[in-house]
């Protein structure tokens, strides 16, 4: 899989609350959840964002609550990847678990700016500024989470194998 | 190197069938897992995707409506309801609104006992590490596949383990404790990692308040926040419990990350600053910032304890005219145990404002939104902008102790103002 899109650059400890606060939890349609997405942190961020747009965050992307909805809304509102230093570890599962690509690139996460366009290949893992003509190397999953990525997420992985 | 093992690594490798390290990746049998209404709705969905009809025993499964309780939107109404229709037709426990929070009842009601593995789709679910269960927060869709079949893929994790000496001062309680830990450590110090909690300071605390401390692993990363079972553990999940169990002891030679060692025999009350929980002063810091809300509640610290710990500091007193101060009983049965005792009593006459048993205004749906520009004190785990519904509202997180001192002064207050030697019981 390959992205191309600007960057929206955020800090350490996005939290799951400042991605989708809880008061928008009363309703679990993705389109919905995606108008509110980012809002108490970066207000004007559903009115700038194209589809195949790319986050590039700090540390602990994703810390606090367990909520699915975070990974989801970032996925529903166009987000084609996150990139962060490190990921809080629910939302690492979680973004694999509904299919949202994640990167991990200290480098990548310091060293990119906001508005940059950045063209990922997730296959290779590397992260290319193509304003800088730079390219940056994210660390590879465990084959376990390829797998899961491969499929397009947990549901498709085990859909018919179990339950029936 | 020792080849001992973790509490974590026991764990695990007794539900993954095989002898199991820190790195390995494996399939594990699960004894319960738990919903809440903001994460069942979304894994109700997922199960339909998943095209499974039947969930693998939902004798193991217990779903709970305490974010939004009773619902303050239509929205919420028809997840509510869809969450009730589930349960029935599955044949799974629910606990519907005024139960109480999950993470009270869990324990309380008896679903987990020392030595079990347990996930809950909500991210404090890492609380029943302090009766000794490996317990972690998942999301809706891991919930998903683990209703569908019993178990779930983990990386057994590392073990960074906390040994804490000495004796805590008059005041001084567990909440200031963990808040203390997480201000040293950071909001991501243990990220992807198992936590253990060990010393003296630990041995002498309540399994209620040891509660509080594992609650709040997850606020320094941590994957699950696990104490060993003593006789205090032992007594009190068997009044809780009529599940076997066998208590979990990490071997003298475990292999940690780290181990970490602290002396809190002069810690001082510890508040945590808007917006991060790691952002940790000693109260002389903080002391004195207008309140205009005062919570006393949640998963967190809405224990029978932490209420009495309040109403010892507030009896024959007033809550400040220009504060709200709102209770939330972490569960029922605290609350119906408060009534009697008098303890709810004492709240209301001070000036509480008590709210159904639940996460009440924790999490920002309802029960006590703050307004533009207000401070909060809060007795929950976590201060984030937004967070209780407000992104303009600012929230210190504090002991039930600081913040029932808190609401009588209007201000933050330092709550060893108001307590003597026999209030020491509670430590």
């Amino acid at each position: 899989m390959r992205f191309k899109g600007k960057v929206f650059k955020y800090g350490d400890n996005v939290d799951t609350d400042v991605i989708i606060p809880a008061r928008y939890l009363n309703s679990s349609d993705p389109e919905e959840l995606a108008t509110h997405c980012m809002e108490d942190l970066d207000s004007s961020f559903t009115e700038r964002v194209e589809k195949g747009d790319i986050i590039v965050a700090g540390k602990n992307f994703g810390s606090g609550s367990s909520r699915e909805h975070a990974p989801l809304a970032i996925k529903t509102a166009g987000i084609s990847c996150v990139i962060a230093e490190s990921f809080a570890r629910i939302f690492y599962r979680n973004a694999i678990n509904i299919g949202l690509p994640i990167l991990i690139s200290k480098e990548a996460a310091v060293n990119i700016e906001e508005g940059t366009c950045l063209e990922v290949d997730l296959e290779q893992g590397t992260i290319k500024d193509l304003d800088h003509n730079q390219t940056y190397t994210a660390e590879p999953f465990p084959e376990f989470m390829q797998e899961i990525i491969k499929a397009g997420g947990l549901i498709e992985k085990i859909k018919g194998e179990v339950g029936r | 190197m020792g080849t001992g093992k973790t509490i974590v690594e026991k764990i695990i490798g007794a539900h993954a069938g095989k002898e199991v390290e820190a790195g390995d990746i494996v399939i594990a049998e699960l004894d319960f897992m738990m919903g809440q209404d903001g994460t069942s709705p979304l894994a109700i969905n997922a199960l339909k995707e998943m095209e499974v009809e039947k969930l693998y025993d939902p004798w193991k499964v217990a779903m709970v409506i305490d974010h939004s309780a009773p619902s303050p939107l239509e929205g919420v109404s028809a997840l509510h309801d869809m969450m009730r229709k589930f349960a029935k037709e599955q044949g799974v426990k629910l606990y519907d609104i005024g139960c109480g929070v999950c993470h009270q009842l869990m324990p309380e009601q008896g679903h987990v006992v020392p030595g079990n593995l347990v996930v809950g789709a909500d991210s404090h679910t890492c609380t029943y590490g302090a009766i000794n269960a490996f317990a972690t927060g998942v999301g809706s869709t891991d919930l998903a596949a683990a209703m569908a079949s019993g178990k779930l893929w983990f990386k057994v994790p590392e073990t960074i383990k906390f040994v804490l000496k000495g004796k805590l001062p008059i005041g001084v309680f567990s909440k200031d404790v963990i808040l203390f830990l997480i201000g040293q450590v950071t909001a991501d110090g243990a990220t992807y990692k198992a936590v253990e909690f060990t010393g003296p300071v630990i041995d002498d605390l309540s399994v209620e308040a040891r509660f509080t401390i594992s609650n709040m692993a997850i606020e320094m990363g941590g994957k699950a926040g696990l104490m060993e079972a003593d006789e205090k553990t032992i007594r009190w999940v068997k009044e809780h419990s009529n599940k076997p169990f066998t208590p979990v002891k990490a071997d003298p030679d475990a292999v940690y990350e780290k181990v970490l060692e602290y002396d809190l025999s002069d810690l001082v009350p510890q508040v945590a600053k808007p917006h991060t929980v790691d952002n940790v002063a000693p109260i002389d810091e903080v002391m004195g910032t207008p309140i205009q809300q005062a919570v006393l509640g949640t998963c967190t610290n809405g224990r029978l304890e932490d209420l009495r710990i309040a109403a010892a500091i507030l009896k024959g007193k007033k809550v400040n005219p220009d504060v709200r101060f709102i209770v939330a009983p972490a569960s029922k049965e605290i609350y119906l145990k408060a009534m009697n005792e008098g303890t709810i009593q004492t709240l209301v006459e001070a000036g509480a404002a008590v709210v159904t048993p639940g996460c009440g205004p924790c999490v920002g749906t309802h029960n006590g939104v703050p307004s533009d520009g207000e401070n909060v004190i809060s007795t929950a785990n976590r201060n984030f902008k937004g967070r209780m519904g407000n992104g303009k509202a600012f929230i210190y997180l504090g002991s039930p102790a600081t913040v029932a001192a808190s609401a009588i002064e209007g201000k933050i207050a330092d709550p060893r103002n108001y307590l003597t030697e026999g209030d020491s019981q509670w430590s």
